[in-house]
């Protein structure tokens, strides 16, 4: 209460100097948290790496089995909440309330047509009997090798679905607080953080993408 | 950090440039050039990523260290991959003496 007695923001934590002191801190850690994210990734792009390097054959001919419109379509999709999420913080550090909003609810609204899409492209994998496992059916060539490919794309889809959701939550919370007035054009932080989050998961879609569904696309 | 605020049509540019990419990426893809296609694929996916940071989140206006934080993120992936394939790569040169 003293800081306010000195006419600090309210937001102001009391162990920085200024807001943009505080604001340089949090996009700081938040870099740091995906460096960690970075490297997590990064060994399963890296188990991709081997794998495909031992079986290119087997791993060409399970991409084919994916589907590069409905791939493509929700790059796109992906691409576009990136883009609504960047005018999302654009407007926070205007102080724009309820274009923020507007904004945070498109991009929610974007990320839920790309799950939605990748529910019907995982149910199609299940009908096709492409699950890895006893059921596992593909060409006979192939049908070893082939599921670590089915395996990897489930585990990194999966998990790159997983921090959608997770961006779900902090958009909800967001809105939250644009709605409850936390954030304002001084105070834009929490919004430009979780810009930095979504932009994140953003990038990893944009290797997946070329790596699971373009890779042997001219082969077959 | 003074506040930089980046006008809205940088990003409609990025935008665009990041959609004719995925345009490009995919329709390279049906062409067989050999190893080129991997080269092709990863090489417009790193464009696209090096735009999204520089522009999207704001790294191009941002502060030495942060700079230095996501660099050094692709440097250690970089040692990730590069130590991990160098082995990966090499094992079958082994000689059995």
């Amino acid at each position: 209460m003293s800081d306010m007695a000195h006419g600090a923001h309210p937001a102001l934590a009391h162990h920085f100097d200024s807001l943009e002191e505080q604001k340089e801190a949090a996009t700081l850690g938040m870099w740091v948290f995906l460096v960690t994210e970075v490297l997590f990734f990064g060994g399963l792009f890296a188990t991709y790496a081997i794998y495909r390097s031992w079986y290119p054959d087997a791993f060409a001919a399970s991409s084919h089995e994916l589907d590069v419109t409905l791939g493509t379509i929700n790059t796109a999709v992906l691409i576009t909440s990136s883009l609504t999420m960047a005018l999302a913080v654009h407007a926070a550090q205007l102080g724009q309330r309820t274009k923020i909003m507007v904004f945070l609810v498109l991009t929610m609204a974007l990320g839920g047509v790309f799950l939605g899409i990748k529910s019907v492209e995982y149910y199609h994998k299940f009908t096709e009997h492409l699950i890895p496992g006893p059921g596992f059916q593909f060409e006979k060539e192939h049908i070893r090798h082939a599921q670590i490919f089915f395996s990897l794309y489930f585990l990194m889809t999966g998990l790159h679905a997983l921090h959608m959701i997770i961006g779900f939550g902090i958009m909800l919370v967001m809105l939250w607080w644009v709605w409850r007035g936390t954030i304002t054009a001084e105070y834009s932080s929490p919004i430009e953080i979780s810009g930095l989050y979504w932009h994140f998961v953003d990038i990893v879609w944009i290797f997946l993408f070329p790596l699971l569904y373009l890779i042997g696309r001219h082969a077959h | 950090m003074s506040e930089h605020i980046v006008p809205t049509r940088v990003y409609y540019a990025i935008f665009g440039i990041l959609m004719l990419c995925t345009y490009l990426t995919v329709q390279i893809a049906f062409f067989d050039l050999g190893p080129l296609n991997v080269i092709a694929a990863l090489a417009i996916a790193v464009f696209k990523a090096t735009l999204v940071v520089l522009f999207f989140m704001h790294v191009k206006y941002s502060t030495k260290l942060t700079w230095a934080v996501v660099l050094g993120s692709v440097f250690w992936l970089g040692i990730l991959l590069a130590l991990t394939m160098s082995d990966y790569l090499t094992r079958a040169w082994r000689t059995y003496g």
